[in-house]
Formats: structure tokens, sequence, C-alpha cells
């Protein structure tokens, strides 16, 4: 592999210092995208800064909400908690060996348009909490490997507010597991919410399909909605059309879970 | 920069590039050439080990990652006299063909039986979807992780 400088700093000061010298540096999570696309040469920086040694891992439960430290494992997501169907999103990500070392701040803070927490993120109305102060989930994610982070910030939790009833239904790419699309439905204390992932550069809310179920929050609801394609991914594994298709289905599949 | 790791119960103290990868301390500083390198992609599973008790595929993990990490591989398990349960169920169920895969397929596997649920047909090919065996001969891996749960 190509030659960078490994960094463990012990605190979040020191990470945030490392990043700041650094000529061009990238911070490490679990490094289940990283270190491929470092290894592809896809991303070339000076400095790898290992975020490991930071106390930011485990999930909390409060009052309303579930807190989750950016370190937090997949597997750990997926071992159960109050939010059944972030358990279940967990559970089918990638496989057991990626879930083992990927971390859901890592995820997040990547907005990888195939990765399925962001479809969580922004379908339970989450807060990412960072270094630099609280970020709404529909401010978050800004395109294609985009986001609100401020440069030299690490996402340090994500506190999900427990919804009423939510599920995930993703359609995976057969060899990788990533979500051709996925699409979550929440019912939120603040209203209904539809969170998809996969089909456009970055998870967003499919607003027509959360009003028609705030009407009426049934499968039927969703007929003949349409999602407007346009700008979505068209790759070797699906057209843009196919993937505006998904949503629909993904998302009948996810109400039909919870009705 | 100088990494310290204990493999299959010996520390190792080695001094390492920034940029190497933990499976190639294992193949190439220690000698431990059970471990494969098949896609280097993070794809195939071929070289799945244990790092603190859980299966990771070593060719995606930076050697200063494994920093003070507890590592078990392929020839941590068991001895030619005395095979791992799971090592003996792969032989018994003949659950290999070529055996490139095989490594990855039995380090999973123990992780699978150890740390899950109880396991059937569906959640023993779920649970090793992270490998894959190129000879296609999953129908005998799956029926030797389940023979070996029993065993375990």
């Amino acid at each position: 592999m190509y030659r960078f400088n490994y960094h463990k700093p012990d605190d979040m000061d020191a990470a945030q210092q490392m990043m700041a010298d650094a000529e061009d540096g990238v911070y490490l999570s679990g490094g289940m995208t990283l270190i491929p696309t470092l290894k592809a040469r896809l991303a070339s920086p000076t400095d790898v800064i290992d975020l490991s040694g930071l106390a930011l891992s485990g999930i909390e439960l409060a009052d309303d909400s579930l807190t989750i430290g950016a370190l937090t494992l997949h597997s750990e997501v997926a071992a159960g908690n109050e939010i059944s169907s972030l358990s279940n999103l967990a559970l089918a990500i990638g496989d057991a060996q990626v879930r083992n070392r990927g971390t859901i701040g890592g995820s997040i803070a990547n907005s990888d348009p195939g990765a399925d927490y962001p479809a969580a993120v922004v379908a339970l109305g989450a807060t990412i909490n960072t270094t630099a102060g609280a970020i709404d989930a529909d401010d978050f994610f800004q395109g294609l490997f985009e986001t609100a982070l401020k440069p030299g910030a690490i996402v340090t939790s994500v506190t999900f507010p427990l919804p009423v009833r939510a599920a995930y239904e993703k359609f995976p790419n057969p060899a990788s597991r990533y979500a051709v699309v996925g699409v979550m439905v929440a019912e939120t204390n603040g209203g209904v919410r539809v969170g998809v992932t996969g089909a456009g550069p970055c998870a967003y809310r499919q607003r027509n399909f959360e009003q028609a179920l705030a009407d009426n929050f049934s499968v039927a609801a969703l007929d003949g909605l349409e999602v407007d394609y346009a700008e979505f991914n068209s790759d070797i594994h699906a057209s843009a059309e196919y993937r505006g298709h998904l949503v629909g289905v993904m998302a009948r599949r996810a109400v039909a879970q919870i009705t | 920069m100088e990494i310290s790791l204990t493999v299959n119960g010996t520390e190792h103290t080695t001094d390492v590039p920034d940029n190497s990868l933990l499976v190639e301390i294992i193949r190439e500083r220690l000698n431990l050439t059970g471990t494969h390198v098949g896609c280097d992609t993070s794809q195939c599973g071929a070289c799945t080990i244990h790092m603190d008790g859980r299966s990771v595929k070593s060719c995606t993990v930076l050697a200063g990652q494994a920093d003070g990490a507890d590592i078990t591989t392929i020839e941590g398990i068991g001895t030619v006299d005395a095979l791992h349960p799971m090592q003996e169920a792969f032989r018994e169920n003949h659950a290999l063909q070529c055996g490139f895969c095989t490594p990855g397929m039995i380090m999973s596997a123990i992780d699978l039986v150890e740390n899950g649920k109880p396991l059937d047909e569906r959640s023993v090919r779920e649970g090793l979807e992270g490998n894959l065996c190129r000879c296609t001969g999953y129908h005998n891996i799956v029926k030797a992780v389940l023979d070996a749960q029993d065993k375990m």
C-alpha cells in the first residue's frame, strides 16, 4: 500500500491537533470503507489518524432517546437495543467480519450513498453530536460523501429519539450487501418520516410518502405515488429508474412490517 | 513504528512500517502463513482471524490498529494430533475442496458458534456471508458447522 503516517491519539484534543498539523489528514474509525479506499488509491492522505483510542463507544438509554457512541460497532448495535429497527438495520450491514469492525460514526461521517445507517438517521430524526456542535439529521447529509461536518471535527455520538414504530427494508447488492436502495419508515413523535438511502447521492426524506402515510398509515396509501429519480444513482447494479421503483417497493415492505 | 501484539498466546513486539496491514505482519513477520490473502479487497474472508475474540478480516486492519490486541490465527486453535472440533468437523464432512478458503471459514465459523445464537442451516449461511468458497462447496461447509456446534 502507498505510504502514509499513522497516528493513534489518546484524546480528542490530540486527535484534532494531529489533523490540524497534517498536510492532508483523514480520520480512521473502523476502517471498513477507508482501508479498501486507501488500497485502491481512491484516497491518498498524508496522515491517517486512528480514533480507536478515544472513549466514544457504548449505547446509552435516556427517557425518550438512545445515544450511540461514534465508535460503537455494528455488531454491538445489532446485538439488540430499544430501537429494534436500528438493530435489524445494523445486522444487515455487510457481513459478520465487517460488523465486528465498522462503526456508526464512521458510516455516518462518510455518507456513502449505499450505507445503511443514514436512512435511520434521517427517518428517526437523529441528532449528530460532533466536537463542533450538534447537527440535525435533516441538515447533515449534503451530497455524495459530503456532510455538514466541519473540517477537522469528529462525530462523537448519534442521538436517536425513540420512535413509536419504525422498520427498515433494503434491497441489498447480492455481493457487497450495500443498499441498492434502503428505506426506513418511522412514526416518530414529530410525525411520519421516511428516510431513503442508496437511491440518490446521499440519504434524504421522501416527503410525498411521509404526507400520504401521515393521513393513512397503510401500504395502500403509497400506491401510485411518484418518485422523482432524475438525480438518482445509475450504475452496473441498477439504473436510476429501477432505483426509483425500489424506493416504493422497500417503503411498502417497511410499512407492511409495522401495520 | 513499534507495535506489540499477542498472537496465539505469544507476545511479539516488532517494528513495522506505518502502512502495514495486520495480515502482512502475521504472514511475513511471524511466518504464520495459514492465514490466506485471497482478494485483498475485504470481500473473500480468507484472511479472517480473531482479534480480541471476534472474527475480522486481517487484510482490512492496519498493523497499528492491532497494537495491544490479542490475535488468534488458524495455527492457534488446534494441533495436528488434537484438532479443534471445528477442524475435525470440516474433515469429517469433507467441507473443503481446494482448501484455500478453509482457514478463514473455520475462524468465522468458530466465532459464529461461540458468540452467536444456536444455529440452523439458514443462520450458518447468513453468518458465513463474509467468506467466499470459489469451489462453491458451501453445502458441506454448512453441514460441518452444524456438526461442530454440538461438539464445541
